[in-house]
């Protein structure tokens, strides 16, 4: 008996809220397919009506997690546009910023899918070692979410001799709990049960449908935007593309709590090697006729920023292609084959997210009938499922 | 054997939330949050409301006899309006506790104490 499943559309925690009209055969999806541009809210249109300062506010709230990724994608395509080169001490700062992003980024995911496979310890436990990276960020930016630290031409605040040492002893204490999940990770039954062999993507597809991030790195391909294309201080900083062969939603885990670990390291050579000098330039409002793409690796994956300018105040176009993009046809290929069970923590494992309840309709094809499930029925589905399995 | 271990160790720790009424975390040093005006020193140069991302300043008045509508509810505290002030008529404050039940309550009207003219001369 075959049944269609459309799954969302309501995922407001997407930059592109989307639907999966999952085909399932008993318990296995044999198909999907995704619909987007449900909540479409018009940013880029908007950017073309503010001046290049103010569009990095605009830019910053893209995303609530990637925040400053997408601001320092959008600021280096106006830099490239204007020709001018950042103080290094700026570049290592917004390394410095862009790790630290990561690793809230890492934690609250890892919190996240603990949540999906109904291990709500591990979701509390995670959030609240979170919170120490984020009173780091407060620390140097004064915010916790959108920092409002980027901008075109270096970064708006400097690091201090005085919050130094506060930084390095919250990096110990974060490299502690970061060893601590990935020993947790690979050896709890609970975690293991929920995610090896769930969601597999080879390497082949995961090249043919462009994945990006730690979604392709955990299927082994080493592609990374920080080594791949250096931005920021990358170049002079010596770090390691984590990748995982497993394929699996257990190696996407690997990959990301790996790269909390190297994101400590890399923080730790900022800190010790960060360049004296100036931190901005100043630069001049009006941005001359050009246009540039500019590359970031967001902690989701590689974020795409162009920007189009015409010699006003105001760019002529700015576009841009979120990470969770790029990983949607990569997402639907996971999900071929998969249980009903494991909807929720294959779409988790790409982390696209999903702040918000989003709705399931099940549509029975024999008997016309039709039943919705919230997203926390769902949940409580697969825990039962599983617990029975 | 790694979460049962961290449980026990959880049990004998304190809540790591506040209880927030009674309890109040606070603000670090440089913190972001509400901006406040000292209206006197200001020269009504007209940069903040340029600067402002979000449209939340509006000046009336010209010169020295500017005066400045801050719609808190449309502030986004990136602080660049307090970047940009030639006087430092601006300041961050520590204020993070913004919830309104209004929108006139988040509204304010920062005004002159002295008449216009005195001021004038004095500026003469």
């Amino acid at each position: 008996m075959a049944t269609r499943i459309p799954f969302g559309p309501q995922h407001p925690a997407l930059k592109e809220p989307i639907n999966f009209m999952c085909e399932v055969s008993d318990e296995k999806v044999l198909s999907v397919r995704p619909r987007l541009g449900y909540i479409h809210r018009g940013v880029e249109k908007l950017a073309e009506n503010r001046t290049y300062n103010q569009n990095l506010y605009l830019i910053e709230r893209i995303c609530g997690i990637c925040a400053f990724a997408h601001v320092t994608c959008f600021s280096q395509a106006v830099e490239e546009i204007l020709n001018i080169e950042i103080p290094s001490r700026a570049k290592y700062i917004r390394t410095i910023l862009a790790e630290m992003e990561r690793i809230q980024n890492h934690f609250l995911w890892l919190g996240d899918v603990g949540h999906e496979m109904g291990f709500n310890t591990l979701f509390m436990y995670s959030w609240r070692d979170r919170e120490l990276v984020l009173q780091l960020i407060e620390n140097i930016s004064g915010k916790r979410v959108n920092y409002a630290m980027n901008t075109i031409g270096g970064v708006r605040r400097d690091i201090t001799s005085m919050i130094m040492p506060s930084l390095k002893e919250g990096l110990n204490h974060l490299e502690e709990r970061a060893k601590y999940y990935t020993e947790m990770c690979t050896k709890d039954p609970t975690v293991l049960r929920r995610t090896v062999g769930v969601g597999m993507l080879s390497p082949s597809d995961a090249l043919e449908l462009c994945a990006v991030g730690p979604t392709i790195r955990a299927s082994g391909i080493p592609r990374d935007v920080r080594a791949d294309d250096p931005y920021a201080a990358y170049e002079e900083i010596p770090f390691k593309v984590i990748t995982y062969d497993g394929r699996d939603v257990a190696s996407r885990l690997m990959v990301r709590l790996d790269e909390v670990l190297e994101s400590i390291s890399i923080i730790r050579y900022a800190l010790d090697n960060l360049p004296n000098g100036d931190v901005r330039v100043r630069v001049p409002r009006r941005v001359p006729k050009g246009e540039a793409v500019s590359l970031v690796e967001a902690p989701r994956g590689e974020d795409l920023h162009y920007v189009r300018a015409d010699g006003t105040e105001k760019p002529v176009r700015v576009k841009v292609r979120a990470p969770t993009l790029a990983n949607i046809p990569t997402l639907c290929k996971m999900l071929i084959g998969e249980n009903i069970a494991d909807i929720p923590v294959v779409i988790a494992g790409i982390d696209p997210c999903i702040a918000c309840a989003e709705r399931l309709v099940f549509v029975d094809t024999a008997t016309r009938k039709r039943w919705m499930w919230n997203k926390q029925e769902l949940r409580k589905y697969a825990t039962k499922w599983y617990r029975k399995k | 054997m790694a979460m049962e271990r961290e449980l026990l160790k959880s049990l004998a720790k304190k809540p790591a939330t506040l209880c927030y009424p009674s309890e109040k975390a606070t603000p670090v040093e440089g913190i972001r949050a509400k901006v406040a005006w000292d209206i006197e020193k200001c020269i009504g140069c007209g940069l903040c409301p340029q600067i402002c991302p979000s449209k939340a300043i509006e000046l009336t008045g010209k010169g020295s006899e500017a005066e400045i509508t801050y719609y808190l509810d449309r502030c986004l505290f990136c602080g660049e309006c307090v970047d940009v002030c030639p006087t430092k008529t601006i300041k961050t404050t520590s204020e993070f506790e913004l919830a309104f039940t209004s929108r006139t309550e988040a509204t304010i009207h920062y005004k002159r104490s002295k008449p216009s003219s005195n001021r004038k001369e004095k500026g003469c």
